[in-house]
């Protein structure tokens, strides 16, 4: 990267700096105008000045309308006047012009070199060698490209055009000075060299503090970002204390450090603002002695002496700016030296035509490949040649080199010495876009983007955009003009929503042949029954799944004649618009539906406007009062001799600790029999009460058989009078219909599980796949689950769903060669052996180079490597090498 | 069924006879009443423990798994507790019991159990009676076994 932002800048900017400078230029003269006509006005139209040509008092006179001695036209004094003042106004919307489109076009300049900036940073964090990861944090590296750099922008739309400009007015206010007079010229100038000494000198000091700031500042997010990701050992050993001091002692750090630039900067300032007004009282003193003396006409020097306050704004915008560039120098500089750690990779050309065609093929030999980490070997001059249409599994203790092997092979790390040639090309010459397409590498901990299972496996094929399509409407004008724009800014020109998926690399033609083929990646990896569970507990739409919906439907209605059958009788208690659900809750049975928002929420019922009208006009309100009543009572004499952090307030209770003696006192004011009487909050606390009642799992007796009948009237009422704005609020249970806002499981299910009934949940469970796979939409359902959002880093899945998903990724791209190290380290034995067998009837014929953690497996491969001290000490099959005495066996016997 | 007949049935059992009503409600709400087929296993030998269940209708037989194969070592019915060595003890299940009729039961979660105990040491000591009493038992069927084989 440019060393300096000076050099920064010039590079990419250098054009539209110029016509910057230019425009500026350009309205130097018209400030320069707008100086001269107050000095007309008042010399020639009000008639005081030197350069009165009739040398009159104020009368009906005809005067010059002249500019630099050229008299254009004469005319009355009055109208004069007015003449000036117009030509004043227009110069005023000139001059307001001029600076409102160089402002506009500084930060348009600004932005983009802001963004080209913050491009060329996060590119090369790309370009990072691997192990650098581990001596670098996010803490510092996040506030680098965002916060640090952000005043940059602002400085490189300024960095010519503020001196010149700030600098222009100065000159030209200066001029016209000079051309009033030279000898208050000089006044006005006399200060300046003063200033031009001093204020470097202190400034270097406040750069060098500048400094000191932002490598503490960074010290502080590194320390911050260090916290969070160790907050459990810091609970664990008590270190809050140690903590809290080391991070006020980093602040305070950082305090002294400002304190000292502030009393610097305004140090500055002071020594400024004292000097530029000493320079009126020049004026004043020896400007009014020339005037006294007749040296000088009035007019003169009041010009001279707005001119000078002209000076003053571009001087002290001159010295800011000169501080803040020295700032955005060292910000520049502290960011850039970041960003260029030994051992990057070079860029490659974005253009450069690669043959990603050829196959990697034929053989894999490695020549004395060593890898050290300061000073110690991982990889000991290792050589030896493999067939890559072969299985090999390399076996070795911990520590043995065996992982490391892997990612440099993978080409993850840039082995110290020694060659690597695939099919008789050298692995390292390689560009990524083949190595990343023909070799797949999985890990232990694989990593995964925030998104769906779906979007996760397909991320192995996103190498290059598809050219977009063109269709012209007004959208796409708009569309092609931002990505126009990141072109301008040196960004990637390449269009983020476009179809990045590379099908052929799937070896598919389309995107619906591609999801057949992610389900049987996932099977190769054993993942199918996780995927099938998210889809159970997915939703889908089913405007735009109607045959899907079609197909539940289906189901539900051969579910529902399963669980009639005598061997399941009693596990489901189906919905019925006729019957109260005893196994759902009375709020469900009240709605019968699933909310779609929060309208319906169901922990808000009792404020909802709608629910209350229903049961108002169903007499409803107090009864369903007196049951909160029951339910309160019932909920302290259970609960309150426990302690308040309980966990059984947290399972079972209706009322939360906090708020049971709220509940008591309530009860102890209310009259059982006139519950109508209470008002706001109480009456809610009451009503809110019954909603989460599930008759058959409490069994409180609260809402009798004829409780029920009147809530399945006001079932009736509310979906009667449901207001037309609320109808997408809410999704009835209707048997005919799919029910959106509900899983597909609960779709299929159309009912309650029954309580009480052992093992109800497995069983159902069984029927429902049972049904499922019967109908053959059990694809259709793992369908459903490759849209389950798999978190942050993947963290909604297990550990074994993680490896699993990672090999599926793999296999889905088609590699030539598939590098796993311990990747299926968190599978049960059981599902490891599973994955190993499809993986190695899947790779048959291609290259297939697996790091085993259980050197036993290794019989299943067509050759070993046996490493040990970075060393290859054994190269064969399982039977040759499996020898009394050899470090393989040893091996073997360890396990 | 209502919480209040469940607490009637549960004063009924000698484990919960001493213990205050409203204790017992608590027990009731708090734990999941189960019912079970004929043939169903409540849990099975080697399963982990998590709960133990009081038989509150119908009977089970108590399985052992030996190597001549299942042998019923006892019948437990209404107001019999099972379940509660692999809970005391934090073992697996030692025998396996399934129900022989229709059969109802509570399932006292570990947790909820020796809460229970905690607050109730009347609870500890019906425990202890009861297991003294099968100690008992099962030491006299040993010695008649012992007896039995010396005899033979």
């Amino acid at each position: 990267m440019e060393s300096s932002i000076f050099k920064f800048i010039v590079r990419f900017s250098m054009r539209q700096q110029i016509s910057v400078l230019m425009i500026t230029t350009l309205s130097l003269p018209f400030y320069y105008l707008s100086l001269e006509i107050p000095k007309k006005i008042i010399n020639r139209a009000l008639g005081t000045g030197e350069d009165d040509v009739t040398g009159g008092a104020l009368g009906v006179n005809v005067q010059p309308f002249d500019f630099f001695g050229v008299t254009l036209f004469e005319l009355d004094r009055l109208p004069l006047l007015f003449a000036f003042c117009g030509l004043y106004f227009g110069l005023v919307l000139i001059n307001g012009g001029f600076k409102y489109y160089i402002n506009v076009f500084k930060g348009l300049i600004g932005e983009r070199m802001l963004r080209r900036l913050r491009y060329q940073l996060f590119s090369r964090i790309l370009r990072f060698p691997l192990p650098h990861f581990r001596k670098v944090s996010q803490g510092e590296l996040i506030p680098m490209i965002t916060a640090e750099v952000e005043p940059l922008g602002g400085f490189i739309g300024d960095a010519f055009t503020l001196p010149l400009y700030q600098g222009g007015l100065l000159v030209t206010a200066l001029i016209f000075i000079m051309v009033q007079d030279w000898k208050l010229g000089l006044m006005a100038l006399v200060f300046y060299p003063v200033q031009g000494f001093v204020i470097p000198k202190l400034q270097r000091r406040v750069n060098l503090l500048g400094k000191a700031r932002v490598r503490a500042v960074r010290k502080l997010a590194e320390r911050i970002g260090e916290t969070v990701s160790g907050a459990q050992e810091i609970h664990a050993n008590d270190t809050t204390k140690y903590e809290l001091a080391d991070f006020s002692y980093r602040l305070g750090n950082i305090f002294h450090i400002r304190f000292e630039i502030y009393r610097k900067k305004f140090f500055v300032k002071f020594l400024n603002n004292f000097i530029n007004q000493l320079t009126p009282l020049l004026f004043f003193s020896i400007g009014g002695y020339m005037v006294i003396q007749g040296e000088l006409s009035i007019g003169a020097l009041v010009a001279v002496m707005g001119a000078q306050k002209d000076i003053a704004s571009p001087w002290r915008e001159l010295l800011n700016f000169y501080q803040i560039q020295n700032d955005a120098k060292i910000k520049y500089e502290q960011v850039v030296t970041q960003f260029e750690p030994a051992g990057m990779r070079d860029a490659e050309d974005p253009d450069a035509e690669v043959d990603t065609e050829t196959p990697i093929a034929g053989e894999l030999k490695v020549t004395n490949l060593t890898l050290t980490d300061e000073d110690v070997k991982l990889i000991d001059s290792a050589s030896f040649t493999i067939a890559l249409d072969q299985r090999v599994a390399i076996v070795g203790a911990g520590g043995s080199g065996k992982e490391e092997i892997a990612l440099v092979l993978g080409r993850l790390l840039t082995p110290s010495g020694g060659r690597i040639d695939v099919g008789g090309r050298d692995l390292q010459a390689l560009s990524e876009s083949i190595t990343g397409r023909r070799i797949a590498f999985a890990g232990a901990t694989p990593f995964f983007v925030s998104a769906s299972i779906g979007d996760n496996l397909l991320y192995g094929l996103k190498h290059c955009a598809a050219a977009p399509d063109e269709d012209g409407g007004e959208s796409d004008a708009e569309h092609f003009a931002s990505l126009q724009e990141n072109i301008m800014a040196g960004n990637s020109g390449d269009d983020v929503f476009a179809d990045w998926i590379d099908y052929e690399a799937a070896g598919v033609a389309d995107a619906a042949e591609l999801t057949t083929r992610e389900i049987r990646a996932l099977g190769v990896a054993e993942m199918i029954p996780d995927v099938y569970e998210f889809g159970l507990r997915g939703v889908i739409d089913p405007s735009a799944r109607p045959e899907m919906a079609e197909r539940i439907l289906t189901a539900r209605a051969q579910m529902r004649e399963r669980v009639a059958e005598p061997d399941c009788a009693g596990l489901v208690e189906t919905f019925d618009v006729n019957a109260y659900n005893s196994n759902a809750t009375v709020a469900e049975n009240l709605l019968f539906g699933t909310p779609v928002d929060d309208t319906f929420d169901f922990d808000h019922l009792a404020k909802n406007p709608h629910v209350l009208k229903v049961l108002e006009s169903c007499d409803l309100v107090e009864p369903l009062m007196q049951s909160g009543h029951q339910v309160a009572r019932t909920m302290i004499e259970l609960f309150s001799d426990l302690a308040p952090e309980h966990e059984f307030f947290e399972q079972f209770s209706f009322i939360q600790a906090d708020e049971l003696d709220d509940y008591k006192d309530l009860l102890g004011r209310a009259d059982y029999d006139n519950l109508a009487a209470l008002e706001g909050n109480d009456r809610q606390r009451l009503l809110s009460l019954p909603f989460k009642l599930i008759v058959a799992r409490h069994r409180l007796g609260v809402i009798d058989e004829h409780m029920q009948e009147r809530i399945l009237k006001a079932r009736a009422v509310f979906a009667a009078e449901l207001p037309e704005e609320l109808r997408d609020a809410i999704e009835f249970f209707d048997e005919e219909r799919y029910n959106a806002a509900a899983t597909l499981q609960d779709n299929v299910l159309f009912g309650k599980l029954v309580y009480g009934q052992a093992q109800a949940e497995s069983r159902v469970g069984g029927l429902i796949s049972e049904v499922i796979e019967k109908l053959g939409i059990y694809n259709t359902v793992v369908e459903v689950g490759l849209d389950f959002q798999v978190g942050i880093g993947g963290t909604r899945l297990s550990s074994a769903q993680r490896q699993k998903l990672a090999i599926a990724r793999a296999v889905l791209k088609r590699p030539d060669v598939f590098i796993l190290a311990e990747a299926t380290s968190a599978l049960d034995g059981a599902s490891q052996s599973k994955v190993a067998s499809n993986l190695l009837a899947e790779f048959e014929g291609r290259g297939l180079i697996w790091v085993l953690h259980r050197p036993s497996q290794s019989s299943q491969f067509d050759h070993v490597l046996v490493m040990r001290g970075g060393k290859i000490v054994g190269a064969g099959s399982y039977d040759e090498l499996n020898k009394p005495d050899s470090h393989f066996n040893e091996l073997l016997a360890a396990e | 069924m209502t919480l209040e007949e469940d607490v009637e049935l549960l004063r009924n059992i000698p484990l919960f006879a001493k213990i205050e009503p409203s204790k017992l409600k608590l027990l009731a709400f708090t734990s999941e009443r189960l019912t079970f087929n004929p043939g169903d296993s409540l849990f099975k030998q080697g399963d982990d423990g998590d709960a133990l269940y009081v038989i509150m209708e119908g009977e089970a037989d108590i399985l052992v798994d030996t190597p001549n194969g299942q042998i019923t070592v006892a019948t437990m019915a209404k107001n019999d507790f099972v379940g509660d060595i692999a809970v005391l003890c934090d073992v697996p299940r030692t025998a396996t019991v399934t129900a022989t009729t229709k059969l109802t039961t509570m399932r006292v979660t570990k947790d909820l159990f020796f809460q229970l105990v905690c607050q109730f040491p009347q609870i500890a000591i019906e425990i202890m009676r009861v297991l003294a009493r099968r100690l008992d038992v099962t030491t006299r069927q040993l010695q008649d076994a012992v007896s039995k084989a010396s005899d033979g």
